[in-house]
């Protein structure tokens, strides 16, 4: 019965409550299995029209009034488009950007879970409060007031995770799909002001047409109402959106001003303007899944951190996202229970740097090995490979890492990983998560396409980043540290708190070649110059000599290590100048 | 024996184990053989800047190459092998048979020469009938040897037979001879030393076989009666004295159902099998053959040498089990099996650790792992255990197929012939077939990994110290109501209800569960399984008082669920709680990619030849190209009739795995 909690809750206030409402009881467990016959059962619309059986109190009508809104509540949109939202066709249009077409949507579903079915399975089992569950529009206007849905489109509330508080709003897609009235946006509204309150994460499950057309300015003040509470919220408890079905419009600016956004494939769809008016606009051809799909959003356009394959496993990687999580920014980095020894030594490390310097590996090798359980919970896998974020635990306790990519164009910084990477160390600086940073870096990539895309100002990005960060801050020079990208990748001389480099470590402000080429400009053979170059600097021992590295440690002992830092770290405190707020080159 | 030892090694071989165990370490030169292995002048400086005063050479490369041991005679370095004479009689298969005929060994009816063409070997089949074996004249391991059935398959065989032999060997003569249907493959072991002794040892049987290339092996023989042993050993020892041999060697045979043995070949050096013959006779072979070498005499006699017991030995490739195909990549997990007795009951000879790459350079060969028994079945449940308790991450390995071999019950009555995997496995092993028990029992796994992951989950250290050191307090969970569904390997789902209880309080230690499942007695489940590690012992304790232990291994985490390994194979397990199974029934299941229009390559390796221009209409089955690995061809061939619109590669170029080689045009 954990499915309808509040119902529960309810009920297990024992038997006389019950017994004063067989019929609520009787609708509610129906409506649990779907049965067509709940239909009949419902009382209709406007209930202070009905008339309830003889010889009840007023107290009992009024209960069984109540009841019967509640389970109205739990029906949302009501079984047919429920069984639309289930329904495993493939969708053709049915949103054009702002506004739903009500008569596309019971042909637009595929698969779905309902907004309730998501928080069951998103939330720990019977863990979820509901608040706001009786709320209705107020909207009047073309016959509005005719046409209301208990919950108004969305299901907000509390509950935990793996024992953790989270506050989630689930919008309900049965309910005129999903779309954002005053009402709506007020709850949701309700909910992040107490998540922010108390401290824990809000977890925003989108599946909405966009603005309630009907309700015109009232909606668009909803949409900026939340705006405003995503901004404030930002950087005290973690934001997260689950894009379980459209998000357009004015919608998308929520999940984005979110700190991680991730998608379902093939049901969900985020874009400003939809298909149809970019044919009118641009004369473009497009479909949705093109346009905004989960593939164009975490591979091309970066807006989402990753994708799942369908509603089920999606909440479960949610689930698991979580776990990394502090609460909020005056909670502590979560440490949780873990069999992966702090003292274990992998002597397979020592030897998964190439002897050729110019050979590709995959840093996520090094990663798996280095963190409890070779488990790594990557973000935008699909996006500027070049680097790889994500989260990790050491000695149970969450970290980040940061890592260039060798595999990828050699690891190269270019503006789609600088963006990323700084992106995701103001995340764990903001949630105090320590981070280590791997470095493999032979520089910021040449060319015109860069220059006049500005990675000047988005290579600033990650350097601002790293130099305002405040967290444990430990950073790893497996291989290349060449030029300005070296002094990005957390180095000492911002502020790192402990940087190492392995005996593969090369720290220097460019390759043999091109150093030699401009040192050597005049003279002819530079093969010469070229191996006094590689003897002096292609080691670890100039930066250790300067005490640009603490120390150079064999790869083996590198996970103790950190594990040994993370513990002196605990008691970091740093904090820089007093301000309003920095000014990061966007 | 007190002797230093000096390895030589490639570029790819640099972090070995044979690199990390000797004394002194020489790089021969760049990854591909040709370039260091069999590069006879960078080994020739190893030996004279290492002052080595003898040679090793294994088995390989150029262990059976007469000319090298010229080479080392010339520079003054004992070659531990036989003699140059010795090698190069018996290398030639040509002229190892004239030899043997002449020594009075039974030989298979044949063509004693090189064949020169297509014709001539149409002609030889014809007169002593099909079906014949073509097969490389210098080489071995099954390099080179192809089968033809009817006139029609001679020309492609005859072509890439000669192919694979100049590939393999540098020398594309073959030979043609009569093939022996359903024989068993066992082979006699002996050692000769420089003073007239020849003893043999008992027989070896090899007849799992894919591709002619043996697989498993096992010392002695359940085939061979005492009379046909001593003739075989006779023989044996008779066409080594007549070749003058000295040091260890081999001499194979082919036996049929009524115990006719044929001589197939001598291989005059160390087999990769020899594990086997030191376990059931207790000589260490490595040992004599220096002795030999040093001009020693053999400090025993033939009646000394008796058999005690036996061994197995299984030949643990880097490969899918299905197709034969080799795989490479990075060990990302690798752990040994161990003798659980001090009877040192499991070998495990390889060259490799953790964190090595299988390459594309050499054999995918990870290891030889032996085990010994009293008795056969001894030696069978051994090699299951070691084989189910082998972790291999990072590469397809054989496993799976060596377990399903060791379980199967004709393999276990000896009814084994080099025909077996064909016949067992017709379109190729699939994966290991689960029966009720071990469906149950999976599912009990799968149902206690899933439960101390979820308890893990809720062990949060914030102000709880208690359950960060795993003591389970009343807000963990205790009580599962769980879907286990398992992909099996016939591509089917089994979808298993269980209720799980868990009766231990604390993370560490033995984790209890008591498992309920319809139409299954109730069973309590214990495990000594730290999270997330490879390899669970699970011991079952049900109701009705049976007992079991199991071994499973915990291969990944996947998104729902993990992959667990059983009986060698791998099973995709998805875990949903009964409100997940609910809604799962809404999923819909996507649809895979349309790969009908494309040939891709099955592996990582090199292009030989490409057949078709773009344009071509093919037929279906049609050669399009051929793809090499690892010495090994592959035909690739076109699924279905079409027009080739794309060929994205040429002769020549490097592939790797699902690389798409050739497009075809939409059908109309």
């Amino acid at each position: 019965m954990y499915r309808l909690s509040t119902f529960t809750l309810t009920r297990t206030l024992r038997a006389p409550i019950r017994n004063l409402s067989p019929l609520a009881a009787h609708v509610s467990r129906t409506v649990n299995e779907y049965k067509p016959l709940t239909k009949i059962l419902l009382p209709p619309l406007g209930s202070a029209h009905v008339r309830y059986a003889s010889g009840r109190t007023k107290e009992e009508d009024v209960i069984a009034r109540i009841e019967g809104k509640r389970a109205e509540a739990q029906l949302g949109g009501g079984l047919a488009r429920i069984e639309a939202q289930h329904k495993k066709v493939r969708p053709d249009r049915c949103i054009e950007s702002w506004h739903i077409r009500d008569d596309l949507i019971t042909n637009s579903i595929q698969g779905k879970l309902t907004a309730r079915e998501r928080i069951d399975l998103l939330l720990d089992a019977g863990s979820f409060v509901e608040y706001d569950a009786f709320v209705e529009h107020q909207c009047v206007d073309f016959g509005m007031d005719k046409n209301k849905v208990t919950g108004d489109g969305v299901v907000t509330g509390h509950g935990t995770i793996n024992g953790r508080r989270v506050f989630v709003f689930s919008q309900d897609f049965t309910a005129f799909g999903g779309s954002l009235s005053k009402m709506h946006a007020e709850k949701i509204c309700k909910i992040m002001d107490k998540a922010v309150l108390v401290g824990a994460p809000v977890i925003g499950l989108n599946d909405s047409g966009g603005a309630r057309i009907q309700e015109g300015v009232d909606s668009l003040a909803g949409y900026a109402e939340i705006f405003e509470r995503n901004v404030l919220a930002s950087g005290v408890i973690p934001q997260i959106s689950l894009i379980m079905g459209p998000c357009a419009g004015g919608a998308v600016y929520s999940p984005a001003l979110t700190d991680f956004t991730f998608m379902v494939k093939d049901t969900s769809y985020m874009f400003v303007t939809g298909p149809d008016v970019v044919k009118e606009v641009c004369n473009e051809e497009v479909t949705q899944e093109e346009l905004g799909g989960a593939k164009a959003h975490t591979v091309m356009s970066g807006v989402v951190h990753n994708a799942f394959e369908n509603d089920l496993e999606a909440l479960q990687r949610v689930r698991d996202f979580i776990d990394f999580l502090p609460l909020s920014n005056f909670e502590p980095t979560p440490t949780r229970y873990s069999d992966d020894s702090p003292h274990r030594e992998d002597h397979s490390l020592n030897h998964i740097i190439p002897a050729d310097s110019t050979k590709a590996y995959d840093v996520r090798d090094v990663i798996t090995r280095l963190v409890d359980d070779g488990n790594f919970f990557e973000i935008m896998p699909e996006y500027a490979k070049n680097i790889i974020i994500g989260f990790a635990r050491m000695n149970g306790k969450t970290v980040s890492i940061v890592g260039n990519q060798p595999l990828v164009s050699s690891g190269v910084l270019d503006i789609n990983s600088s963006i990323k990477g700084a992106r995701f160390v103001r995340f764990c600086d903001a949630f105090n998560i320590p981070i280590i940073t791997l470095v493999d870096v032979p520089g910021f990539l040449p060319g015109t396409a860069q220059e006049h895309n500005g990675i000047i100002r988005h290579g600033a990005k990650l350097l601002y980043a790293y130099a305002e960060a405040t967290v444990p801050k430990i950073t790893i020079i497996t291989r290349k540290a060449y030029g300005g990208a070296y002094d990005v990748m957390s180095s000492k001389h911002l502020r790192g708190d402990m940087n190492y480099a392995w005996p593969t470590g090369e720290i220097a402000v460019m390759g043999a070649k091109g150093a030699v080429a401009i040192i050597f400009r005049h003279s002819e053979d530079h093969s010469k110059a070229e191996a006094e170059y590689i003897d002096k600097f292609a080691n670890p021992l100039p930066a250790a000599q300067r005490g640009f590295v603490d120390d150079i440690v064999l790869p083996a002992h590198t996970r103790r290590r950190i594990i040994d830092d993370l513990e002196v770290l605990k008691g970091k405190n740093l904090k820089n100048p007093p301000k309003k707020h920095g000014n990061i080159p966007l | 024996m007190g002797i230093k030892t000096v390895a030589i090694h490639s570029d790819a071989d640099a972090h070995s184990l044979h690199v990390r165990m000797a004394d002194e370490a020489v790089n021969v030169g760049p990854a591909p053989s040709a370039q260091s292995y069999l590069n006879v002048p960078a080994i020739l400086d190893a030996i004279k800047s290492s002052g080595a005063q003898a040679v090793h050479p294994g088995y390989g490369f150029l262990s059976e190459n007469a000319a090298f041991a010229e080479t080392l005679d010339k520079a003054g370095v004992v070659f531990i092998g036989p003699g140059q004479a010795a090698m190069a009689a018996m290398g030639d298969k040509i002229e190892s048979k004239i030899i043997a005929k002449k020594a009075g060994v039974n030989t298979i009816p044949g063509y004693d020469g090189a064949i020169s063409g297509v014709d001539h070997a149409l002609e030889i089949a014809n007169s002593i009938g099909y079906p014949i074996m073509l097969k490389a004249s210098a080489g071995g391991g099954g390099k080179g040897m192809r089968i033809a059935w009817k006139d029609s398959e001679v020309a492609e065989s005859f072509k890439l037979a000669k192919q694979e032999s100049k590939a393999s060997f540098g020398d594309d003569r073959l030979l043609v001879e009569k093939y022996v249907d359903n024989p068993r493959h066992i082979e006699i072991q002996i050692l000769a030393d420089k003073h007239g002794n020849t003893f043999y040892f008992p027989e070896r049987e090899c007849s799992i076989q894919r591709r002619n290339q043996k697989v498993i092996e096992e010392a002695p023989s359940v085939h061979l009666d005492e009379k046909t042993r001593r003739a075989m050993g006779e023989q044996a020892v008779s066409l080594a004295k007549n070749v003058g041999y000295s040091s260890a060697g081999t001499v194979e045979f082919l036996v049929d159902p009524q115990r006719n043995f044929y001589f197939l070949e001598m291989n005059t050096r160390l087999q990769v099998e020899h594990p086997i013959t030191e376990f059931i006779t207790g000589f260490d072979l490595v040992e004599q053959m220096i002795r030999i070498a040093a001009g020693q005499r053999l400090p025993f006699a033939q009646e000394d040498i008796k058999s005690n017991g036996w061994a197995f030995e299984s030949r643990v490739y880097a490969e899918d089990p299905e197709k034969y195909l080799p795989s490479i990549g990075r060990l990302s997990r690798y752990i040994e099996p161990v003798s659980l007795t001090d009877k040192h009951e499991v070998r495990c000879d390889s060259g490799i650790v953790e964190g090595s790459e299988i390459s594309i350079y050499y054999d995918p060969l990870i290891c030889k792992l032996s085990t010994y028994g009293e008795t056969r079945d001894d030696a069978i449940q051994i090699m299951k255990r070691a084989l189910d308790s082998y972790v291999i991450k990072g590469v397809t390995h054989n496993i799976p197929l060596l377990r399903e071999v060791f379980g199967s019950k004709r393999f276990q009555s000896g009814n084994i012939s080099t025909k077996f995997l064909a016949e067992e496995y017709p379109g190729g092993f699939k994966g290991h077939i689960l029966d009720k028990e071990s469906l149950f029992q999976l599912a009990c796994v799968a149902a206690l990994v899933h439960a101390k992951r979820d308890v893990r989950n809720w062990c949060w250290g914030e102000g709880q110290e208690a359950l960060l050191k795993g003591d389970l307090a009343g807000v963990v969970p205790k009580r599962w109501d769980l879907y286990v569904k398992i992909n099996n390997s016939q591509g089917g789902l089994e979808v298993v209800h269980v209720e799980v209880e868990r009766k231990s309080q604390s993370l560490q230690g033995t984790a209890v569960f008591q498992i309920k499942t319809p139409n299954h007695p109730v069973t309590v489940v214990r495990s000594d399984w730290p999270l997330e590690s490879p390899l669970i012992d699970a011991h079952f304790h049900s109701d009705d008082g049976e007992e079991k232990t199991i071994i499973v291994q915990y291969v990944d985490p996947l998104p729902l669920g993990f992959r667990l390994q059983r009986h060698g194979t791998k099973f995709d397990i998805t875990i949903h709680t009964a409100r997940q199974h609910k809604l799962s029934e809404h999923m819909i299941e996507k649809p895979k990619k349309d790969l009908s229009k494309v040939i891709q390559s099955p592996m990582p390796g090199s292009v030989v030849s490409v057949s078709v221009n773009v344009g071509d209409m093919v037929s279906e089955g049609a050669e399009v190209a051929v793809i090499e690995a690892m010495k090994m061809q592959n035909v690739l061939r076109a699924s279905r009739a079409g027009k080739v619109k794309d060929i994205k590669v040429k002769t020549g170029s490097a592939v790797a795995a699902e690389e798409v080689l050739i497009v075809f045009e939409d059908e109309e």
